[in-house]
Protein backbone atom coordinates (compact mmCIF):
# COMPACT_ATOMS: atom_id res chain seq x y z
CA UNK A 1 0.00 0.00 0.00
CA UNK A 2 1.65 3.22 -0.94
CA UNK A 3 0.53 6.82 -2.14
CA UNK A 4 -0.50 5.20 -5.59
CA UNK A 5 -3.59 4.31 -3.64
CA UNK A 6 -5.09 7.71 -3.45
CA UNK A 7 -4.66 8.55 -7.37
CA UNK A 8 -5.72 6.59 -10.56
CA UNK A 9 -9.35 7.18 -9.80
CA UNK A 10 -11.70 7.41 -13.28
CA UNK A 11 -12.79 10.16 -11.66
CA UNK A 12 -10.21 13.05 -11.52
CA UNK A 13 -12.19 15.01 -9.33
CA UNK A 14 -12.24 12.42 -6.68
CA UNK A 15 -8.57 11.63 -6.79
CA UNK A 16 -8.06 15.44 -6.18
CA UNK A 17 -10.70 15.67 -3.42
CA UNK A 18 -8.69 12.46 -1.33
CA UNK A 19 -5.29 14.21 -2.09
CA UNK A 20 -6.45 17.30 -0.68
CA UNK A 21 -8.32 15.95 1.95
CA UNK A 22 -4.58 14.64 2.62
CA UNK A 23 -2.77 16.90 2.17
CA UNK A 24 -4.62 19.19 4.62
CA UNK A 25 -4.63 16.14 7.71
CA UNK A 26 -0.50 16.69 7.10
CA UNK A 27 -0.58 20.70 6.83
CA UNK A 28 -2.16 20.50 10.03
CA UNK A 29 0.01 18.18 11.33
CA UNK A 30 2.81 19.93 10.76
CA UNK A 31 1.58 22.69 12.18
CA UNK A 32 0.73 21.03 15.60
CA UNK A 33 4.04 19.69 15.53
CA UNK A 34 5.16 23.10 15.21
CA UNK A 35 2.65 24.52 18.11
CA UNK A 36 4.68 21.88 20.52
CA UNK A 37 8.49 22.77 19.15
CA UNK A 38 7.22 26.22 20.01
CA UNK A 39 5.83 25.83 23.79
CA UNK A 40 8.16 23.89 24.76
CA UNK A 41 11.03 26.31 23.23
CA UNK A 42 8.63 29.37 24.87
CA UNK A 43 9.15 27.08 27.92
CA UNK A 44 12.53 26.94 28.48
CA UNK A 45 13.70 30.51 26.93
CA UNK A 46 10.58 32.24 28.89
CA UNK A 47 9.53 33.90 25.52
CA UNK A 48 5.86 35.10 26.47
CA UNK A 49 5.62 36.43 22.60
CA UNK A 50 6.73 32.76 21.65
CA UNK A 51 3.79 31.23 23.78
CA UNK A 52 1.24 33.76 22.81
CA UNK A 53 1.42 32.70 19.61
CA UNK A 54 1.73 29.27 19.87
CA UNK A 55 -2.12 29.99 21.63
CA UNK A 56 -2.91 32.04 18.33
CA UNK A 57 -1.79 29.18 16.41
CA UNK A 58 -4.30 27.03 18.02
CA UNK A 59 -7.16 28.93 16.40
CA UNK A 60 -6.12 27.98 12.86
CA UNK A 61 -5.68 24.08 14.08
CA UNK A 62 -9.16 23.92 14.82
CA UNK A 63 -10.38 25.78 11.94
CA UNK A 64 -7.94 23.13 9.99
CA UNK A 65 -10.12 20.20 12.10
CA UNK A 66 -13.88 21.93 10.80
CA UNK A 67 -12.44 22.12 7.35
CA UNK A 68 -11.21 18.93 6.96
CA UNK A 69 -14.28 17.53 8.54
CA UNK A 70 -16.60 19.37 6.10
CA UNK A 71 -14.50 17.86 3.14
CA UNK A 72 -14.91 14.47 4.67
CA UNK A 73 -18.60 14.92 5.12
CA UNK A 74 -18.73 16.04 1.07
CA UNK A 75 -17.38 13.21 0.17
CA UNK A 76 -19.01 10.83 1.86
CA UNK A 77 -22.34 12.57 0.86
CA UNK A 78 -21.82 12.27 -2.70
CA UNK A 79 -19.07 9.68 -3.75
CA UNK A 80 -20.01 7.14 -1.12
CA UNK A 81 -16.30 6.01 -0.62
CA UNK A 82 -15.63 2.27 -0.12
CA UNK A 83 -12.53 0.20 1.08
CA UNK A 84 -9.78 2.08 0.90
CA UNK A 85 -10.89 5.39 0.65
CA UNK A 86 -13.66 4.91 3.17
CA UNK A 87 -11.14 3.36 5.41
CA UNK A 88 -8.57 6.27 4.78
CA UNK A 89 -11.80 9.40 5.47
CA UNK A 90 -12.89 7.52 8.76
CA UNK A 91 -9.36 7.40 9.93
CA UNK A 92 -8.64 11.05 8.98
CA UNK A 93 -11.73 12.34 10.87
CA UNK A 94 -9.85 10.68 13.88
CA UNK A 95 -6.75 11.44 12.96
CA UNK A 96 -7.09 15.34 13.72
CA UNK A 97 -9.28 14.67 16.20
CA UNK A 98 -6.48 13.65 17.86
CA UNK A 99 -4.15 16.31 16.38
CA UNK A 100 -6.79 18.89 17.87
CA UNK A 101 -6.01 17.32 20.88
CA UNK A 102 -2.71 17.60 20.91
CA UNK A 103 -3.10 21.34 19.84
CA UNK A 104 -4.89 22.08 23.07
CA UNK A 105 -1.83 20.22 24.71
CA UNK A 106 0.49 22.42 23.44
CA UNK A 107 -1.47 25.68 24.22
CA UNK A 108 -1.82 24.41 27.41
CA UNK A 109 1.89 24.16 27.87
CA UNK A 110 2.33 28.06 25.95
CA UNK A 111 0.09 29.00 29.20
CA UNK A 112 2.02 27.65 31.54
CA UNK A 113 5.23 28.62 29.80
CA UNK A 114 3.57 32.27 30.64
CA UNK A 115 2.96 31.69 34.34
CA UNK A 116 6.36 30.83 34.96
CA UNK A 117 8.31 33.09 32.90
CA UNK A 118 10.62 35.56 35.23
CA UNK A 119 9.96 33.10 37.70
CA UNK A 120 13.03 31.59 38.02
CA UNK A 121 16.03 31.79 35.71
CA UNK A 122 18.34 29.21 34.06
CA UNK A 123 15.58 27.12 33.59
CA UNK A 124 17.38 24.75 31.14
CA UNK A 125 19.92 22.94 33.74
CA UNK A 126 16.35 22.73 36.09
CA UNK A 127 14.03 20.76 33.48
CA UNK A 128 15.94 18.95 31.46
CA UNK A 129 14.42 15.67 31.90
CA UNK A 130 11.62 17.33 30.52
CA UNK A 131 13.04 18.72 27.31
CA UNK A 132 14.25 15.21 26.65
CA UNK A 133 10.64 13.68 27.18
CA UNK A 134 9.57 16.66 24.87
CA UNK A 135 12.00 15.21 22.42
CA UNK A 136 10.52 12.06 22.80
CA UNK A 137 6.69 12.58 22.27
CA UNK A 138 7.82 14.98 19.14
CA UNK A 139 9.65 12.04 17.60
CA UNK A 140 6.64 10.06 18.19
CA UNK A 141 4.07 12.81 16.77
CA UNK A 142 6.77 12.66 13.82
CA UNK A 143 7.06 9.37 13.21
CA UNK A 144 3.20 8.99 13.02
CA UNK A 145 2.28 12.22 10.82
CA UNK A 146 5.36 10.37 8.65
CA UNK A 147 3.55 6.94 8.46
CA UNK A 148 0.45 8.71 7.48
CA UNK A 149 2.49 10.79 4.93
CA UNK A 150 3.40 7.24 3.64
CA UNK A 151 0.87 5.18 3.93
CA UNK A 152 3.02 2.44 5.52
CA UNK A 153 2.47 1.29 9.01
CA UNK A 154 5.52 -1.35 8.94
CA UNK A 155 7.54 0.82 11.63
CA UNK A 156 4.58 1.79 13.95
CA UNK A 157 5.56 -0.73 16.34
CA UNK A 158 8.78 1.56 17.00
CA UNK A 159 6.82 4.82 17.24
CA UNK A 160 4.43 2.82 19.96
CA UNK A 161 7.50 1.49 21.66
CA UNK A 162 8.57 4.67 22.92
CA UNK A 163 5.48 5.65 24.98
CA UNK A 164 7.00 3.48 27.83
CA UNK A 165 9.84 5.85 27.73
CA UNK A 166 7.90 8.72 27.32
CA UNK A 167 6.06 7.23 30.76
CA UNK A 168 9.37 6.72 32.39
CA UNK A 169 10.57 9.88 32.13
CA UNK A 170 7.26 11.07 33.35
CA UNK A 171 7.45 9.31 36.54
CA UNK A 172 11.16 10.85 37.26
CA UNK A 173 9.69 13.75 36.66
CA UNK A 174 7.24 13.53 39.35
CA UNK A 175 9.31 11.81 41.59
CA UNK A 176 11.60 15.08 41.11
CA UNK A 177 9.01 17.94 41.33
CA UNK A 178 7.89 16.03 45.12
CA UNK A 179 11.58 16.05 45.87
CA UNK A 180 11.21 20.00 44.82
CA UNK A 181 8.28 20.68 46.41
CA UNK A 182 9.32 18.85 49.78
CA UNK A 183 12.23 21.45 49.64
CA UNK A 184 10.53 24.04 49.94
CA UNK A 185 7.02 24.68 50.17
CA UNK A 186 7.22 28.26 48.30
CA UNK A 187 7.86 25.71 45.02
CA UNK A 188 4.71 24.13 45.15
CA UNK A 189 2.73 26.19 42.98
CA UNK A 190 5.64 26.82 40.68
CA UNK A 191 6.02 22.96 40.41
CA UNK A 192 2.36 22.48 40.18
CA UNK A 193 2.64 24.69 36.67
CA UNK A 194 5.54 22.36 35.78
CA UNK A 195 3.33 19.27 36.42
CA UNK A 196 0.42 20.54 34.09
CA UNK A 197 3.22 20.74 31.53
CA UNK A 198 4.98 17.25 32.10
CA UNK A 199 1.29 15.74 32.16
CA UNK A 200 0.51 17.64 28.77
CA UNK A 201 3.55 15.90 27.29
CA UNK A 202 2.36 13.16 28.49
CA UNK A 203 -0.72 12.72 27.16
CA UNK A 204 0.45 14.12 23.34
CA UNK A 205 2.48 10.55 23.45
CA UNK A 206 -0.44 8.87 24.03
CA UNK A 207 -2.28 10.94 21.08
CA UNK A 208 0.75 9.87 18.81
CA UNK A 209 0.10 6.42 19.84
CA UNK A 210 -4.13 6.76 18.86
CA UNK A 211 -2.69 8.34 15.72
CA UNK A 212 -0.76 5.23 14.86
CA UNK A 213 -3.48 2.85 15.72
CA UNK A 214 -5.89 4.51 13.43
CA UNK A 215 -3.40 4.06 10.38
CA UNK A 216 -3.33 0.25 11.09
CA UNK A 217 -6.73 0.71 10.45
CA UNK A 218 -6.65 2.75 7.27
CA UNK A 219 -4.06 0.62 5.70
CA UNK A 220 -4.63 -3.28 6.96
CA UNK A 221 -8.20 -2.55 7.68
CA UNK A 222 -7.58 -4.09 11.61
CA UNK A 223 -8.55 -2.26 14.30
CA UNK A 224 -5.86 -2.47 16.59
CA UNK A 225 -6.99 -0.52 19.14
CA UNK A 226 -6.43 -0.86 22.79
CA UNK A 227 -4.08 -3.55 22.93
CA UNK A 228 -0.40 -4.01 24.84
CA UNK A 229 2.55 -2.97 23.64
CA UNK A 230 3.76 -6.28 23.15
CA UNK A 231 0.06 -7.94 21.64
CA UNK A 232 0.38 -5.09 19.04
CA UNK A 233 3.47 -6.28 18.01
CA UNK A 234 2.18 -9.89 17.71
CA UNK A 235 -0.83 -8.65 15.63
CA UNK A 236 2.02 -6.84 13.18
CA UNK A 237 3.96 -9.73 12.64
CA UNK A 238 1.16 -11.75 11.47
CA UNK B 1 13.77 29.61 15.81
CA UNK B 2 12.19 33.08 16.80
CA UNK B 3 8.66 34.09 16.83
CA UNK B 4 9.72 36.45 14.14
CA UNK B 5 11.12 33.71 12.28
CA UNK B 6 7.66 31.60 13.02
CA UNK B 7 5.41 34.32 11.48
CA UNK B 8 6.52 34.29 8.04
CA UNK B 9 6.09 30.68 8.21
CA UNK B 10 2.36 30.86 9.05
CA UNK B 11 0.24 29.65 6.23
CA UNK B 12 -2.62 31.31 4.56
CA UNK B 13 -5.70 30.12 6.09
CA UNK B 14 -7.66 31.97 3.59
CA UNK B 15 -6.99 29.11 1.11
CA UNK B 16 -7.96 26.54 3.71
CA UNK B 17 -11.30 27.99 5.00
CA UNK B 18 -12.60 28.47 1.39
CA UNK B 19 -12.89 25.37 0.76
CA UNK B 20 -22.74 -6.38 11.19
CA UNK B 21 -25.05 -7.66 12.39
CA UNK B 22 -24.07 -11.63 13.49
CA UNK B 23 -26.88 -13.97 13.68
CA UNK B 24 -26.41 -17.07 15.48
CA UNK B 25 -29.11 -18.67 13.16
CA UNK B 26 -27.61 -21.52 11.12
CA UNK B 27 -26.24 -21.15 7.76
CA UNK B 28 -27.62 -23.81 5.74
CA UNK B 29 -26.55 -23.96 1.85
CA UNK B 30 -29.18 -23.47 -0.73
CA UNK B 31 -27.34 -23.47 -4.07
CA UNK B 32 -24.09 -24.91 -4.57
CA UNK B 33 -22.00 -23.77 -7.42
CA UNK B 34 -19.16 -26.61 -8.02
CA UNK B 35 -16.35 -26.32 -10.97
CA UNK B 36 -18.87 -24.60 -13.40
CA UNK B 37 -17.45 -23.70 -16.90
CA UNK B 38 -19.71 -22.25 -19.36
CA UNK B 39 -18.78 -21.65 -23.75
CA UNK B 40 -20.52 -19.76 -25.90
CA UNK B 41 -19.73 -21.61 -28.65
CA UNK B 42 -15.32 -21.83 -28.87
CA UNK B 43 -15.36 -18.83 -26.16
CA UNK B 44 -15.49 -19.31 -22.60
CA UNK B 45 -18.03 -17.15 -20.53
CA UNK B 46 -17.43 -18.66 -16.98
CA UNK B 47 -13.70 -19.86 -15.93
CA UNK B 48 -14.35 -23.38 -13.33
CA UNK B 49 -17.07 -21.05 -11.01
CA UNK B 50 -16.93 -22.08 -7.45
CA UNK B 51 -19.53 -20.75 -4.92
CA UNK B 52 -22.32 -21.59 -1.95
CA UNK B 53 -25.19 -19.29 -1.40
CA UNK B 54 -27.04 -19.41 1.78
CA UNK B 55 -30.67 -20.19 2.33
CA UNK B 56 -32.90 -17.03 3.39
CA UNK B 57 -29.93 -14.74 2.33
CA UNK B 58 -29.27 -12.27 0.04
CA UNK B 59 -26.24 -12.69 -2.45
CA UNK B 60 -25.43 -9.84 -5.38
CA UNK B 61 -22.92 -10.63 -7.97
CA UNK B 62 -21.43 -7.40 -8.80
CA UNK B 63 -18.47 -6.82 -11.90
CA UNK B 64 -18.05 -4.97 -15.03
CA UNK B 65 -20.05 -5.49 -17.80
CA UNK B 66 -19.53 -8.54 -19.53
CA UNK B 67 -18.23 -10.62 -16.76
CA UNK B 68 -20.40 -13.22 -17.00
CA UNK B 69 -22.58 -12.85 -14.00
CA UNK B 70 -25.99 -12.55 -15.66
CA UNK B 71 -24.86 -15.66 -17.61
CA UNK B 72 -24.09 -16.93 -14.39
CA UNK B 73 -27.47 -16.23 -12.88
CA UNK B 74 -29.19 -17.77 -15.72
CA UNK B 75 -27.35 -20.65 -15.11
CA UNK B 76 -29.13 -21.02 -11.92
CA UNK B 77 -32.85 -21.56 -13.74
CA UNK B 78 -31.24 -23.02 -16.83
CA UNK B 79 -32.16 -20.41 -19.10
CA UNK B 80 -29.05 -20.48 -20.89
CA UNK B 81 -30.47 -23.73 -21.89
CA UNK B 82 -32.63 -21.76 -24.68
CA UNK B 83 -28.86 -20.19 -25.84
CA UNK B 84 -27.80 -23.00 -28.76
CA UNK B 85 -24.44 -22.25 -28.82
CA UNK B 86 -24.22 -22.28 -24.69
CA UNK B 87 -22.35 -25.52 -23.42
CA UNK B 88 -22.15 -26.07 -19.43
CA UNK B 89 -19.59 -28.44 -17.58
CA UNK B 90 -19.70 -28.73 -14.07
CA UNK B 91 -22.79 -28.52 -11.36
CA UNK B 92 -24.95 -26.50 -9.99
CA UNK B 93 -26.73 -28.22 -6.92
CA UNK B 94 -29.76 -27.32 -5.73
CA UNK B 95 -30.93 -28.54 -1.84
CA UNK B 96 -28.57 -31.66 -3.28
CA UNK B 97 -29.89 -32.47 -6.27
CA UNK B 98 -27.83 -31.21 -9.58
CA UNK B 99 -29.83 -29.11 -11.66
CA UNK B 100 -27.92 -30.30 -14.39
CA UNK B 101 -28.90 -33.87 -14.19
CA UNK B 102 -30.67 -35.60 -17.06
CA UNK B 103 -33.31 -36.45 -14.75
CA UNK B 104 -34.35 -32.89 -14.37
CA UNK B 105 -37.87 -31.49 -15.35
CA UNK B 106 -37.09 -27.76 -16.19
CA UNK B 107 -40.13 -26.40 -16.04
CA UNK B 108 -40.25 -27.79 -12.53
CA UNK B 109 -36.87 -26.13 -11.80
CA UNK B 110 -38.11 -22.96 -13.00
CA UNK B 111 -41.05 -23.13 -10.51
CA UNK B 112 -38.74 -23.46 -7.98
CA UNK B 113 -36.43 -20.63 -9.27
CA UNK B 114 -38.68 -17.92 -10.30
CA UNK B 115 -36.38 -14.88 -12.05
CA UNK B 116 -37.40 -11.24 -12.40
CA UNK B 117 -35.65 -9.33 -15.66
CA UNK B 118 -34.49 -5.54 -15.77
CA UNK B 119 -37.06 -4.60 -17.76
CA UNK B 120 -41.04 -4.77 -16.02
CA UNK B 121 -42.35 -7.77 -18.96
CA UNK B 122 -46.11 -7.48 -17.80
CA UNK B 123 -48.32 -9.52 -19.68
CA UNK B 124 -50.77 -7.63 -21.63
CA UNK B 125 -53.03 -8.87 -19.25
CA UNK B 126 -55.07 -7.72 -16.75
CA UNK B 127 -53.09 -7.14 -12.70
CA UNK B 128 -54.89 -9.99 -11.82
CA UNK B 129 -54.45 -12.21 -14.63
CA UNK B 130 -50.51 -11.58 -14.56
CA UNK B 131 -50.38 -13.03 -11.16
CA UNK B 132 -52.47 -15.48 -11.43
CA UNK B 133 -50.67 -16.78 -14.61
CA UNK B 134 -48.41 -19.31 -12.74
CA UNK B 135 -51.33 -20.64 -11.49
CA UNK B 136 -53.48 -20.93 -14.20
CA UNK B 137 -51.15 -22.74 -16.63
CA UNK B 138 -50.59 -25.17 -14.00
CA UNK B 139 -54.00 -25.82 -14.36
CA UNK B 140 -55.50 -24.43 -10.84
CA UNK B 141 -58.38 -22.12 -11.90
CA UNK B 142 -60.59 -22.43 -9.01
CA UNK B 143 -61.38 -19.04 -8.14
CA UNK B 144 -61.13 -18.68 -4.43
CA UNK B 145 -57.32 -20.07 -4.53
CA UNK B 146 -56.62 -17.66 -7.35
CA UNK B 147 -57.99 -14.70 -5.53
CA UNK B 148 -56.09 -15.90 -1.94
CA UNK B 149 -52.67 -16.34 -4.31
CA UNK B 150 -52.80 -12.65 -5.91
CA UNK B 151 -53.79 -11.14 -3.26
CA UNK B 152 -50.77 -12.79 -0.98
CA UNK B 153 -48.39 -12.49 -3.76
CA UNK B 154 -48.98 -8.48 -4.36
CA UNK B 155 -49.39 -8.17 -0.66
CA UNK B 156 -45.21 -9.72 -0.44
CA UNK B 157 -44.70 -7.62 -3.05
CA UNK B 158 -46.09 -4.35 -0.99
CA UNK B 159 -48.44 -3.56 -4.32
CA UNK B 160 -51.50 -5.36 -2.63
CA UNK B 161 -52.92 -1.06 -0.99
CA UNK B 162 -52.30 0.53 -4.84
CA UNK B 163 -53.52 -2.19 -6.79
CA UNK B 164 -56.41 -4.08 -4.64
CA UNK B 165 -59.02 -1.53 -6.29
CA UNK B 166 -57.55 -1.67 -9.76
CA UNK B 167 -56.85 -5.37 -10.51
CA UNK B 168 -58.72 -5.67 -13.56
CA UNK B 169 -56.71 -2.65 -15.24
CA UNK B 170 -54.46 -3.82 -17.91
CA UNK B 171 -51.02 -4.11 -16.28
CA UNK B 172 -49.62 -2.10 -19.15
CA UNK B 173 -50.93 0.99 -17.49
CA UNK B 174 -48.96 1.00 -14.78
CA UNK B 175 -45.87 2.91 -13.60
CA UNK B 176 -42.74 1.14 -14.15
CA UNK B 177 -42.09 0.83 -10.45
CA UNK B 178 -45.29 -0.53 -10.12
CA UNK B 179 -45.03 -2.81 -13.07
CA UNK B 180 -41.48 -4.03 -11.67
CA UNK B 181 -43.09 -5.03 -8.43
CA UNK B 182 -45.82 -6.66 -10.26
CA UNK B 183 -43.70 -8.86 -11.93
CA UNK B 184 -41.86 -9.98 -8.24
CA UNK B 185 -45.69 -10.82 -7.21
CA UNK B 186 -46.29 -13.09 -10.44
CA UNK B 187 -42.58 -14.73 -9.45
CA UNK B 188 -43.62 -15.13 -5.65
CA UNK B 189 -47.20 -16.33 -7.01
CA UNK B 190 -45.84 -19.81 -7.44
CA UNK B 191 -44.11 -20.09 -3.96
CA UNK B 192 -40.78 -20.22 -5.41
CA UNK B 193 -37.29 -21.23 -3.29
CA UNK B 194 -35.19 -19.03 -5.11
CA UNK B 195 -35.50 -15.59 -6.60
CA UNK B 196 -32.81 -14.05 -9.28
CA UNK B 197 -33.19 -10.69 -9.79
CA UNK B 198 -31.43 -9.77 -13.00
CA UNK B 199 -30.59 -5.75 -12.59
CA UNK B 200 -34.01 -5.40 -11.36
CA UNK B 201 -34.00 -1.75 -10.61
CA UNK B 202 -31.79 -0.31 -12.99
CA UNK B 203 -34.65 0.36 -15.00
CA UNK B 204 -36.69 2.60 -12.42
CA UNK B 205 -36.26 5.78 -10.81
CA UNK B 206 -34.78 6.21 -7.49
CA UNK B 207 -37.93 5.95 -5.16
CA UNK B 208 -39.41 3.01 -6.86
CA UNK B 209 -35.63 1.58 -6.63
CA UNK B 210 -35.67 1.97 -3.09
CA UNK B 211 -39.04 0.24 -2.93
CA UNK B 212 -37.55 -2.85 -4.55
CA UNK B 213 -34.61 -2.91 -2.31
CA UNK B 214 -37.15 -2.54 0.58
CA UNK B 215 -38.99 -5.59 -1.16
CA UNK B 216 -35.85 -7.33 -1.15
CA UNK B 217 -35.34 -7.11 2.70
CA UNK B 218 -38.57 -8.67 3.51
CA UNK B 219 -39.10 -11.15 0.63
CA UNK B 220 -36.01 -13.22 1.86
CA UNK B 221 -37.47 -13.72 5.00
CA UNK B 222 -39.12 -16.64 2.80
CA UNK B 223 -37.25 -16.55 -0.31
CA UNK B 224 -33.06 -17.21 -1.03
CA UNK B 225 -32.28 -14.59 -3.48
CA UNK B 226 -29.36 -13.55 -6.02
CA UNK B 227 -29.21 -10.47 -7.46
CA UNK B 228 -27.21 -9.01 -10.15
CA UNK B 229 -26.48 -5.27 -10.57
CA UNK B 230 -24.39 -2.88 -11.51
CA UNK B 231 -25.04 -0.09 -9.00
CA UNK B 232 -22.46 -0.99 -6.10
CA UNK B 233 -24.11 0.66 -3.44
CA UNK B 234 -27.32 -1.09 -4.10
CA UNK B 235 -25.47 -4.58 -3.29
CA UNK B 236 -24.15 -2.86 -0.43
CA UNK B 237 -27.53 -2.22 0.60
CA UNK B 238 -29.58 -5.22 0.17
CA UNK B 239 -27.48 -8.21 0.11
CA UNK B 240 -25.98 -10.14 2.95
CA UNK B 241 -23.16 -11.55 0.51
CA UNK B 242 -21.01 -10.12 -2.25
CA UNK B 243 -19.77 -11.82 -5.37
CA UNK B 244 -17.72 -10.34 -7.28
CA UNK B 245 -16.71 -11.27 -10.71
CA UNK B 246 -13.91 -10.50 -13.51
CA UNK B 247 -13.39 -11.92 -16.85
CA UNK B 248 -15.58 -14.75 -16.44
CA UNK B 249 -14.19 -15.79 -12.96
CA UNK B 250 -15.47 -15.17 -9.38
CA UNK B 251 -12.50 -12.75 -8.08
CA UNK B 252 -13.68 -12.64 -4.39
CA UNK B 253 -16.95 -13.56 -2.68
CA UNK B 254 -17.39 -12.80 1.06
CA UNK B 255 -19.61 -10.92 3.89
CA UNK B 256 -20.79 -7.71 2.16
CA UNK B 257 -19.72 -5.64 4.75
CA UNK B 258 -16.52 -7.05 4.52
CA UNK B 259 -16.06 -6.81 0.95
CA UNK B 260 -16.89 -3.25 0.99
CA UNK B 261 -14.76 -1.96 3.56
CA UNK B 262 -11.82 -4.26 3.70
CA UNK B 263 -11.48 -6.32 0.30
CA UNK B 264 -8.59 -8.72 0.15
CA UNK B 265 -7.59 -8.67 -3.65
CA UNK B 266 -6.55 -5.49 -5.12
CA UNK B 267 -9.07 -6.01 -8.20
CA UNK B 268 -12.04 -6.00 -6.06
CA UNK B 269 -10.82 -3.00 -4.17
CA UNK B 270 -10.06 -1.43 -7.93
CA UNK B 271 -13.47 -1.84 -8.93
CA UNK B 272 -15.50 -1.04 -5.68
CA UNK B 273 -13.76 2.23 -5.00
CA UNK B 274 -13.34 3.29 -8.94
CA UNK B 275 -10.28 2.90 -10.15
CA UNK B 276 -8.31 1.68 -13.24
CA UNK B 277 -7.49 -1.79 -13.35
Amino acid sequence: MDNSKIGHHISGQFNKELEDVRNKVLTMGGLVEQQIELAVTAFSTGDVEMAELVIKQDNQVDALEMAIDQECMQIFALRQPAAFDLRLLITVIKVINELERVGDLAERIAEMAIQLSGADSNKHDQYFELEHMAELVQEMLHGALDVFARMNVEDVTTITGLDENVDREYASIIRQLITKMMEDPRNITRMLDVLWIARSLERIGDHACNVCEHLVYMVKGEDVRHLTQEELERRMKE
Amino acid sequence: MTAQEVRTHTIDMSSVLRDQKKTDEPNETCIKVENLNLFYGEKQALHNINMEMLKKKVTAYIGPSGCGKSTLLRCINRMNDLVDSAKIDGKIVLDNENIYDKAVNVAALRRRVGMVFQKPNPFPKSIFENVAYGLRIQGINDKRILEETVENALRGSALWDEMKDRLNDNALGISGGQQQRLVIARAIAIEPEVLLLDEPASALDPISTLKIEELINELKEKYTIVIVTHNMQQAARVSDYTAFMYMGELIEMGTTSELFTNPRKKQTEDYITGRYG
